[in-house]
């Protein structure tokens, strides 16, 4: 299946990275290349227009102090729409890029079975079966999808109000609220665990890379892929290395104490005069 | 300020007696009768209403009746419904009715309005739309039960009678009420005009020569009564008057929806937004393996 999405998306893949570049220093992985990049904050931007906008009609509470952005009222009425189909025509090629990697898969179950753990922290490395993407990020995408699919019917229903009748309007208001109220749950989720919560993970979709050491921590499967290495066993590589300098630098430590410490009463010493 | 309320007269120097109208209060809801039972179809009620909104004249639609056009339009706020019916006795009644907005108590337009200012609702009961706060969403329609606010693709604002509001703050009567010719329009207090429509009623089902058992007044509770009320031959039936609903309704989106859901489903989209912060606060960042240097405490 998809072959054509494959070959389509291989040539805008292309295409882009003659505009840019993806510089990969030693030590680091390729994750993002320029089209995803150029995709994902073209998406970014219009989702918050989008949301902005459309929490400024949402919301009487929110009308006064968002729609002013918009240059009023009926601006951001007129705005909204189009802001919402920009985020839809983008989104659709951020999906056929995405659709092979976001293809949910068995052990995607067993990921959200152990959610658990990964939001406690308690496990340090990520299973050895996480691949591209991990079942969280998929069912992000997902709720994306369907949910962008809803807000573009309902959203055409309310946008076109004479053709489509009060009944229907009144039944995609609610639908339209309710697609809306999801995706903003989950895109601070998103923000929070792509930033702060997940340091590393935010110049994977600026700068397009990610250290060696990050891809075996959260998608050893994608990291044995690329490098064709064990992520495990270069984890333990690592960490015996880690061992090995503390143990010298604490050797170092114990020659240098043995030394006699400087003279501190010398005439170059500040304050001395 | 100075209104009815302030300038009722309390006390009053070297009067002999009681003030006189002390304890009367004043009726301030206003209300609109139509007595459909004797409209002529005339439509002059229309003519004055084009004239004092100062609307232009615009084409009409022939559709084999006399209706002027299919429904009210941005710039016809008022238009009479013609509906031939064929009775069960073989007989046919000619239907005919002013057809405008309703002015509800409830108002479904006021309610599913998201724009700061754009629909008003006066103490006398009059709902207005102000087109200058209007952002031409047209949720309003959806809300409207009758099928009566219009948008004006143009200038992107929703457009309907306003019960002549700048009449009525004048102490005038609405432009269509001058108008009628046959009486069948009244206007006056809701209070005075439910009693006067009972009266009519009273009328028509009594009569001697063709009593209107079902005659009856058209006030419809369900959404808190109207300030346009209607005396209807068979009361039973509205809807045979132009698509008049029995039972009309806000869609629950305006309502239940708009006024408790939405502020506690936006609430709970927020609320991740705490969650994430804490999560932070509690367990810190997630950071690349290994971190040999590192001990974790549970404190």
């Amino acid at each position: 299946m998809s072959t054509s999405v494959e070959r389509f998306d291989e040539q805008a893949r292309q295409r882009f990275g003659r505009f840019g570049r993806t510089t990969v220093h030693e030590g680091e992985l390729l994750r993002h290349p320029v089209y995803t990049r150029v995709l994902h904050w073209t998406v970014a931007i219009f989702f918050f227009l989008a949301l902005l906008s459309g929490l400024a009609i949402y919301s009487p509470w929110l009308y006064r102090w968002i729609s002013p952005l918009f240059g009023g009222g009926a601006n951001t009425r007129l705005l909204h729409p189009w802001f919402g189909a920009g985020f839809v025509i983008v989104y659709l090629f951020q999906f056929l890029n995405w659709l092979s990697p976001m293809r949910w898969k068995p052990a995607d179950r067993q990921w959200v079975g152990r959610m658990r753990e990964y939001v406690s922290g308690d496990e340090k490395l990520e299973p050895e079966y996480v691949g591209f993407f991990n079942a969280g990020q998929k069912l992000q995408f997902w709720e994306i999808v369907f949910g962008a699919g809803l807000l573009l019917i309902t959203g055409f229903f309310m946008w076109f109000p004479e053709v489509f009748g009060r009944i229907l309007v009144a039944i995609a208001y609610v639908l339209h609220d309710i697609a809306a109220l999801i995706m903003v749950f989950g895109i601070w989720i998103h923000i929070y665990l792509s930033t702060v919560g997940q340091p590393g993970t935010f110049q994977s979709m600026t700068r397009g890379v990610v250290t060696r050491a990050w891809a075996w921590t959260n998608h050893p499967a994608w990291y044995a892929d690329v490098t064709g290495r064990n992520p495990r066993e270069d984890h333990q590589r690592e960490l015996d290395r880690q061992e090995r300098r503390r143990a010298r630098e604490r050797s170092l430590d114990e020659v240098a104490e043995e030394k006699p410490s400087p003279d501190r009463n010398s005439p170059d010493a500040p304050g001395s005069r | 300020m100075a209104n009815e309320r302030t300038l009722q007269v309390k006390a009053i120097s070297g009067h002999p007696g009681t003030v006189p109208g002390a304890g009367v209060v004043r009726e301030f809801e206003v209300a609109k009768l139509i007595d459909v039972t004797t409209c002529i179809g005339c439509k002059a009620c229309e003519v004055a209403c084009v004239e004092w909104n100062d609307h232009p004249f615009r084409e009409t639609t022939f559709d084999n009746t006399y209706q002027t056009m299919p429904s009210t339009e941005w710039n016809y706020y008022n238009l009479i419904k013609f509906n031939e019916h064929l009775r069960e006795d073989g007989t046919l009644m000619w239907l005919m009715r002013k057809d405008q907005c309703m002015h509800c108590a409830d108002p479904g337009c006021l309610r599913a309005c998201p724009a700061d200012g754009a629909i008003v609702q006066y103490t006398n009961g009059i709902v207005d739309f102000n087109q200058q706060n209007c952002i031409g969403c047209q949720y309003c329609v959806s809300g409207c039960p009758f099928n009566i606010p219009k948008f004006n693709a143009t200038t992107k604002k929703v457009h309907k009678c306003t019960l002549c509001s700048d009449r009525v703050g004048a102490g005038l009567e609405p432009a269509c009420i001058k108008a009628c010719p046959t009486g069948c329009l009244h206007f006056g207090t809701k209070e005075e005009m439910v009693q006067l429509a009972k009266a009519r009623v009273d009328q028509l089902q009594h009569d001697s020569m063709f009593p209107m058992p079902n005659a009856g007044l058209y006030d419809p509770q369900s959404i808190g009564g109207t300030h346009v009320i209607y005396v209807l031959h068979d009361a039973t039936k509205p809807e045979l008057y132009g698509g008049l609903p029995a039972d009309p309704q806000i869609p629950m989106s305006y309502t239940y929806w708009k006024f408790i859901a939405k502020p506690v489903g936006l609430v709970i989209a927020l609320l991740s937004l705490l969650g994430v912060f804490f999560h932070y606060i509690l367990n810190g960042p997630k950071l690349p393996q290994p971190d040999a240097a590192a001990r974790e405490e549970k404190i």
